[in-house]
């Protein structure tokens, strides 16, 4: 017999004293937040940055945010490979800004799918939380043909889910809840 | 373009709460208008992360403690909140990671934007984490958390409640949820229980009392099991330990 997934409910504007209370100045619980640490010394592939802000409908940037991600490797390989490389970060929106930041290396493709990162978000207001993905500005051959992208996403939205080049090594992903420039959020 | 198998067995969305739920005021901007697109999984939405035990301290599962001075304990009714993650197909899924937040007995959160009247408790944290046994089984110690008010109605109370995040196997069953106390009043007033369409869902975020678990002159105990979805039974790759 199946039965029935348990219903989610809100995180609520406190999830970081459970999943990040160092990030919120409570250094007295956990060592470490987490998920705060994505790659060691000897990982392989490209140091890059990726920062953004998720807006609400009125546009305001959501402060109270969890957001994590979940990557390939270098390799396009998904898993800790032993050089301190995780695959999975979370950060906290800045209380202030709601700007969140993740260190990492630059995803390698995976099978036919282009380099991409899959993010999903948390926070008060957000009845069930939402997957996206992000894939990467100089990548585009590898997008035409990839199966969700180019499978899924109709075309005037896929510019949604590609991040923008700021710097060198810096990307800069926002998520838009509504609005215009609404997010493509998958049920996956 | 390669055929993407899909590791998943599709969400069922009749128990999970829509979006915009306006009594929820939160809600109305911060859901997404447009319908979420639907996909099979693909690799990246079947692996996930992997917890390991060393993660933890010892006193992580254990909020009475984990934050109380040296000979000292948190204030309010001494609980254990114990029970076993599942999948859709009653599995019991190992190594999940759980990681609970909740307010102090008085119903006030140890952060800086709650500024309820009731006071804070020097020797209670307010979150703790553990990860399942091989049956899926996982326990915490605790105290009771308090109703406390918030913005949203004229006089909106929530009902006592512990937040629970859970890590299954895969990223795709990444859930957040809240658990309810058996015979609370406010449960079925509360906005944010609502936002869940089925009455029976709702039930099942309702811990009831489990005598059999108690432990006398000691704690009460409520059990609450949590249920991710279903993975297709072939396993699949791509999985090395340790994060
Ligand atoms: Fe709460």
């Amino acid at each position: 017999m199946k039965l029935h997934e348990t219903a989610s409910q809100t995180v609520g504007p406190y999830v970081h004293i459970g999943c990040m209370p160092n990030a919120i100045g409570l250094h007295d619980v956990y060592p470490e937040d987490l998920g705060a640490r994505m790659r060691g010394e000897s990982t392989e592939g490209q140091k890059i940055t990726i920062e953004g802000i998720i807006r609400d409908g009125a546009g305001a940037p959501l402060t109270d945010a969890l957001v994590e991600i979940w990557q390939a490797d270098a390799r396009g390989r998904y898993g800790a490979d032993g050089s301190g490389f995780t695959g999975w970060g979370r950060a906290a929106a800045d209380a202030q800004s709601g700007v969140w930041r993740f260190e990492t290396i630059k995803p390698g493709a995976v099978e036919a799918m282009a380099p991409h990162i899959t993010f999903w978000i948390a926070a008060r207001g957000i009845n069930m939380a939402l997957h996206t993905r992000m894939y990467f500005p100089e990548d585009e051959t590898l997008q035409a043909s990839d199966p969700v992208l180019a499978g899924f996403v109709p075309a005037p939205r896929r510019n949604t889910l590609i991040a923008q080049k700021t710097a060198d090594f810096m990307y800069q992903f926002n998520i838009h809840l509504q609005g215009s420039e609404e997010t493509v959020f998958f049920d996956v | 373009m390669t055929d993407l198998k899909g590791g998943m067995i599709p969400r069922d969305w009749r128990h999970q709460p829509p979006a915009f739920t306006p009594d929820y005021k939160s809600s109305r901007l911060r859901s997404p208008k447009l319908p979420k697109l639907s996909m099979p999984s693909t690799p990246s939405e079947d692996s996930g992360p992997v917890f390991t035990r060393e993660i933890l301290g010892p006193l992580d599962d254990d909020l009475t403690l984990n934050h109380a001075a040296p000979g000292e304990m948190a204030i309010g009714p001494r609980i254990i909140v114990h029970g076993q993650v599942k999948d859709e197909m009653g599995r019991g899924v190992p190594g999940a990671l759980l990681e609970i937040w909740q307010a102090n007995a008085g119903g006030r959160y140890r952060h800086k934007n709650d500024g309820y009247l009731a006071p804070l408790d020097p020797n209670f944290g307010g979150c703790g984490r553990a990860i399942t046994d091989d049956e899926g089984g996982y326990r915490f110690h605790t105290v009771l958390p308090g109703p406390y008010p918030w913005p949203n109605g004229a006089n909106d109370w929530r009902p006592a409640h512990i937040h629970f995040s859970v890590f299954g196997q895969s990223f795709a069953q990444r859930l957040v949820t809240q658990m309810y106390f058996e015979g609370d009043p406010l449960i079925w007033r509360c906005p944010i229980v609502a936002t869940i369409p089925d009455r029976a869902a709702i039930e099942r975020l309702i811990a009831p009392l489990d005598m059999a678990a108690t432990v006398p002159f000691d704690a009460r105990a409520y059990r609450f099991d949590l249920l991710l979805r279903g993975r297709h039974a072939s396993p699949f790759e791509n999985r090395p330990e340790g994060l």
